[in-house]
């Protein structure tokens, strides 16, 4: 960072944006001070209200476009629940939806310019893909006892192959949450550095077109990657979910 | 180079507050992460009632009893729809009887039309055979007295003829005479 400051007088802090800053003064942060990651949340939160608590405020039988919207988040999470875990997934689908909420709107708050990414932190994500990895491991062997060790016991292959079979099988559920969760802060964190890095450049006219192009472009597809991951995350927890709900082997 | 870089991490850390030993990534910097792991909590704890005690329900209800209006309007519209068409038999049969009906009347008053007519002219005829009967009967009357005028003119005149001429008038040999002058 020093190197480029000296050389070129381009000034590159891609990931300042995700630092955690208090957000009244002071330097110390202990668990319950209110910083930017109140700040945002909170307002997560609030989107989150006037949408679903606000927008539906009506109840109209014809909807209203807010209500509209709402309706269609409602029933794109519940299809998604019952077409990939099945009906007796559809219990947990407050929680599924409360998941699928807080990440769609707290990636679309973070690109707000100036904003502060909460899904880029991997400690946010990694909270949430241990919460699921831990219910759904909880889940599996409250519902199916020690039958949901079945899992890892592939019936299907050939008797020789099994142990090792059950080896990677294991591997895999224990790698989940890590790639869980990596996938989601990874993504956010990614797009929202470039696109820092992109307006570095603009600092320089002769390339600030394309600078600003450049953003542009990233921007819109930064919309479709933060509405992706949150889906993506979603389907994830309901193929999960699956595992510990369904009766169907994979 | 070492100092430029010592200074440009110590204006890092000012900058971030607590980012003192690690420029990298603000995400790796894990004495943040206890704060980040209670909003987070609390975060998802509020959506958590939001979404549980409030908008699902609401929206699930909606839905429900659009699903619900919805059905029972296709119902009523089949309903209806059923009504329409037996409406529209009745009438196709309402108009088919009328038309019979009218055929039949039609076909009543012509006959009826031809048996009067018939009779009334049958009627007709019979009164013109009558008349011509008496007709011709008194056409035959007339020839007859008219044949007997002319003998009796002619008697007269053959009598005031012979007179005429100053014969005695033998009434019984004119009368002969006219007769077979008359015959011939």
């Amino acid at each position: 960072m020093a190197a480029e400051e000296a050389q070129t007088g381009l000034v590159f802090h891609p990931m300042d944006q995700f630092i955690v800053k208090p957000l009244f003064g002071g330097d110390a942060i202990y668990w319950y001070t209110p910083t930017n990651v109140t700040l945002w949340m909170g307002l997560t939160v609030l989107a989150v209200a006037l949408l679903f608590v606000i927008g539906t405020r009506g109840r109209a039988v014809v909807p209203t476009r807010m209500q509209s919207v709402a309706e269609m988040g409602y029933g794109f999470v519940y299809k998604m629940i019952e077409d990939v875990t099945g009906k007796e997934g559809l219990k947990y689908f407050p929680y599924v939806m409360t998941l699928f909420c807080f990440i769609v709107f707290a990636n679309f708050v973070g690109l707000l310019p100036k904003s502060f990414t909460t899904t880029s932190h991997i400690a946010v994500t990694a909270v949430l893909a241990v919460s699921v990895f831990a219910a759904v491991t909880l889940l599996g062997f409250a519902k199916k006892g020690v039958g949901f060790l079945g899992l890892f016991w592939v019936s299907s292959a050939p008797l020789a192959l099994r142990p090792i079979l059950a080896l990677i099988e294991v591997i895999s559920y224990f790698v989940r949450p890590v790639s869980h969760s990596i996938r989601l802060a990874g993504n956010m964190m990614a797009g929202h550095a470039v696109i820092k890095v992109f307006a570095a450049f603009g600092a320089i006219a002769a390339i600030s077109p394309l600078s600003i192009l450049a953003i542009t472009a990233m921007y819109g597809l930064e919309i479709l990657v933060c509405f992706i991951q949150a889906y993506v995350f979603t389907i994830l927890t309901c193929v999960y979910l699956k595992d510990a709900v369904g009766d169907a082997h994979h | 180079m070492a100092t430029q870089t010592q200074e440009a991490v110590a204006h890092g850390a000012d900058a971030a507050g607590h980012v003192a030993a690690n420029v990298g990534m603000p995400q790796l910097d894990i004495s943040t992460f206890s704060n980040q792991i209670f909003w987070l909590v609390v975060t998802l704890v509020l959506i958590y009632m939001l979404l549980s005690r409030v908008a699902l329900p609401r929206i699930g209800s909606v839905l429900a009893e659009r699903r619900g209006m919805i059905t029972s309007d296709i119902a009523a519209a089949e309903e209806l729809k059923e009504k329409a068409s037996e409406a529209e038999q009745a009438y196709q049969k309402a108009l088919a009887d009328a038309r019979n009906e009218a055929a039949r009347i039609i076909a009543e008053a012509k006959a009826e039309i031809a048996k009067d007519l018939q009779q009334a002219t049958a009627r007709a005829d019979e009164e013109l055979a009558v008349k011509a009967a008496e007709a011709e009967k008194r056409i035959s009357a007339i020839r007859a007295s008219a044949l007997e005028s002319v003998t009796l003119v002619a008697r007269d005149t053959a009598e005031a003829v012979v007179a005429a001429f100053g014969g005695a008038v033998d009434a019984k040999a004119v009368e002969t005479a006219v007769a077979t002058r008359l015959k011939g």
